[in-house]
């Protein structure tokens, strides 16, 4: 009988199906994995040492960079570090603008996620299809913040401004003219709000086309049932957080058990998977959009109702406004003192967490009191998550792999940061 | 957080382990700091006795305690010239790989920093373990208590350099093959030491000392003023509607 060896394999980095910068070498037996060591890395930044040179406002933009697909949740993470040590909190409405661009980055998260995962797995409409509702929340990130992607929109003490009172629209070109035009506009007669409002009625029918596309799809079971199995003791060992968590059965999501901004008072359901595989995740995410679209109406109609501030009017953290700066001698110093040196925080220690689409995203955060912050250190879900890879895809077949980066849901701008 | 109080974690853990422990609450956050002897032990009860049960170990960090509380920047003091003007300081930015400072190693420099999360009883700790030497800062590797820790000590032992005694395979894993030194220790350089590029006489990516001008644009500085402190009083006073 011939002899076989096991080889080696080189996979990625600049493998389509490794979701950015994944090295992973992969000793095989045949079809077969022995051992998976990813490398990490090609991406590092050194987020967390900039961070530590700069003032604390000027870190917020490069929070949108580390997980690229959801970026406001890590700027929230960030701000609530800030607001705990300055012992600040932000008004109600803003609480309530966070609770709803939360979710909707959740959305925007899982609509990558889902285009992506199915084109590793072979199904190539879900991504046009995600992609199209993507451009519709990217236009409400832009309404709000100018930015499509990379907001910066939240600050220590608030949300940078208030929601726009009218939604952009098309104008008449080339590419969009007539009845064409007049439809893709009629949403955007009113302001951001009803825009939002029009989204959320319309999005559920939109989740059941994806679900059409793949979940009685027989190719999309044979790929994702049964394959990458974590159990709930395997999920905790590794530090497994969000749905990684949750697919295996672990009912933990902090939104519901240590609640921040306005989760408290949303209605709205965890859902939790049974069997810890890589199918279970994916109806844990679809459902995941369907709840998240029900908090952001909830948010929309008390938005709706209740204008109010949506920054402190503590002028040592916030800027004055504008129009004040120009006519008053004390607005203007503050306006100066925060726009150069910054505002000083006091020194202590805390570490914020959130629920980001991905799992727990935390920002641990030291200051000694400086302009500066002495320490940031990033908590990025994927990073845990990645490193358990060895351990699970063991045994699995080499397509696997490709489905198990796929459910880790990895982003490398957090994982190497 | 939920049902109970923080502080009865707190107690719990002084009863539990007694001096082995310095405990200290901040903001219902509760840090342990022990010695690093003792961290195998206390983890291994922490994730096992019904009381804690912490399963999960969601963040490990190493942190570089040089230079803090140490301002660039005199706000409140003049000397025979004047004012300070906030353009000298040892900060990171201010510094090439040449001309890093050396020979910092000040007691209680390096630190590993734990953060843990009970599932079971919806409760956080952190445990912060301070290296016994600095020169080379060694600490027990948890792997064996919680596997999942693996990478981010690779991490802290990578951008620290930290060295996790146990650790299966301490390698270094986010700076490039073949780096040298650890970036996110507070004498190593903002800019960094080589930059690579692809040089297209040799046909080959090659590494070069960096070619930036260090630069801080903002001084580090601590006011302990009344900033912060006349911003907080007045919010409480409500001093707008007065």
């Amino acid at each position: 009988m011939q002899e076989i060896r096991n080889y080696t394999m080189n996979f990625g980095p600049q493998h389509p199906a490794a979701h950015g910068v994944l090295r992973l070498i992969m000793e095989m037996d045949g079809e077969t994995i022995i051992r998976a060591d990813p490398h990490v890395g090609l991406l590092h930044r050194g987020t967390e040492k900039l961070a530590e040179s700069k003032p604390f406002n000027q870190s917020i933009g490069y929070m949108d960079r580390l997980d690229y697909v959801s970026m406001m949740c890590n700027e929230h993470a960030y701000v609530k570090a800030i607001e705990n040590l300055l012992g600040i909190e932000a008004p109600e409405r803003a609480q309530y603008i966070r609770t709803m661009f939360d979710e909707i980055t959740r959305i925007l998260n899982h609509l990558m996620w889902i285009g992506s995962n199915a084109l590793d797995l072979g199904a190539m409409a879900v991504f046009l299809y995600a992609f199209r509702e993507r451009e519709e929340l990217m236009d409400v990130y832009e309404a709000v913040s100018g930015a499509r992607m990379h907001a910066t929109y939240y600050r220590p003490g608030g949300v940078y401004r208030d929601l726009p009172a009218q939604m952009s629209q098309y104008r008449e070109s080339p590419w969009h003219k007539g009845n064409d035009l007049k439809r893709i506009n009629s949403w955007r007669e009113g302001s951001m709000l009803d825009y939002l409002e029009a989204f959320t009625a319309d999005f559920p029918s939109k989740v059941d086309e994806y679900e059409d596309l793949l979940t009685n799809n027989r190719i999309w079971k044979q790929r994702t049932v049964g394959i990458g199995v974590i159990s709930p003791e395997l999920a905790q060992q590794w530090g497994m957080t969000g749905v990684m968590l949750r697919g295996s059965g672990v009912e933990w999501d902090l939104r519901k058990k240590q609640p921040y901004a306005k989760y408290a008072e949303m209605d709205f359901d965890i859902p939790v998977g049974v069997g810890g595989d890589c199918y279970d995740r994916y109806l844990c995410r679809v459902e995941e959009m369907r709840q998240s679209n029900r908090i952001i109406q909830q948010c929309v109609k008390w938005l709706k109702a209740n204008p109010g501030p949506v920054m402190v009017e503590n002028f040592k953290v916030a800027p004055p406004s504008r129009v004040e700066m120009k006519e008053d001698m004390e607005a203007m110093i503050h306006h100066f003192k925060l726009f150069t040196e910054g505002y000083c925080v006091p020194a202590g220690e805390t570490y914020a967490a959130v629920e980001a689409p991905k799992g727990e995203f935390g920002c641990y955060l030291v200051s000694d009191g400086a302009n500066k912050p002495f320490r940031v250190h990033l908590r990025a879900p994927g990073f845990a998550h990645l490193s358990s890879m060895d351990t699970i895809v063991r045994g699995h077949m080499l397509a696997d792999v490709v489905a198990m980066i796929g459910t880790y849901d990895l982003v490398f701008g957090e994982v190497d940061r | 957080m939920s049902d109970t109080p923080a502080t009865s974690l707190a107690e719990r853990l002084a009863a539990r382990f007694g001096d082995t422990l310095t405990i200290s609450t901040q903001r219902n956050e509760i840090t342990a700091e022990l010695a690093a002897a003792d961290l195998i032990a206390v983890a291994t009860a922490l994730r096992d006795e019904p009381g804690f049960r912490f399963s999960e170990l969601i963040d490990l960090c190493g942190v570089d305690y040089l230079g803090y509380g140490q301002t660039e920047w005199e706000t409140n003091t003049a000397g025979g010239d004047g004012f300070s003007r906030g353009v000298e300081g040892q900060a990171m930015g201010r510094f090439d790989w040449a001309g890093r400072p050396r020979g910092n190693d000040e007691p209680r420099r390096f630190a590993s920093v734990v953060h843990l999360l009970s599932i079971e009883h919806n409760r956080r700790l952190r445990l912060r373990v301070f290296c016994a030497d600095d020169s080379m800062p060694v600490v027990p590797s948890l792997t064996l208590v919680w596997p999942g820790v693996n990478w981010f000590e690779r991490e802290a032992f990578d951008l620290y350099g930290i060295i996790f005694d146990g650790h299966p395979d301490l390698r270094r894993i986010l700076t490039d093959y073949g780096f040298v030194g650890h970036p996110f220790r507070k004498d190593f350089p903002l800019i960094g030491n080589v930059e690579v590029r692809y040089d297209p006489e040799q046909k080959r990516v090659i590494y070069e000392p960096v070619s930036i001008e260090p630069r801080v644009l903002v001084p580090r500085t601590i006011r302990n003023d009344a900033d912060l402190m006349q911003a907080k009083a007045e919010a409480a006073d409500d001093w707008q509607r007065n």
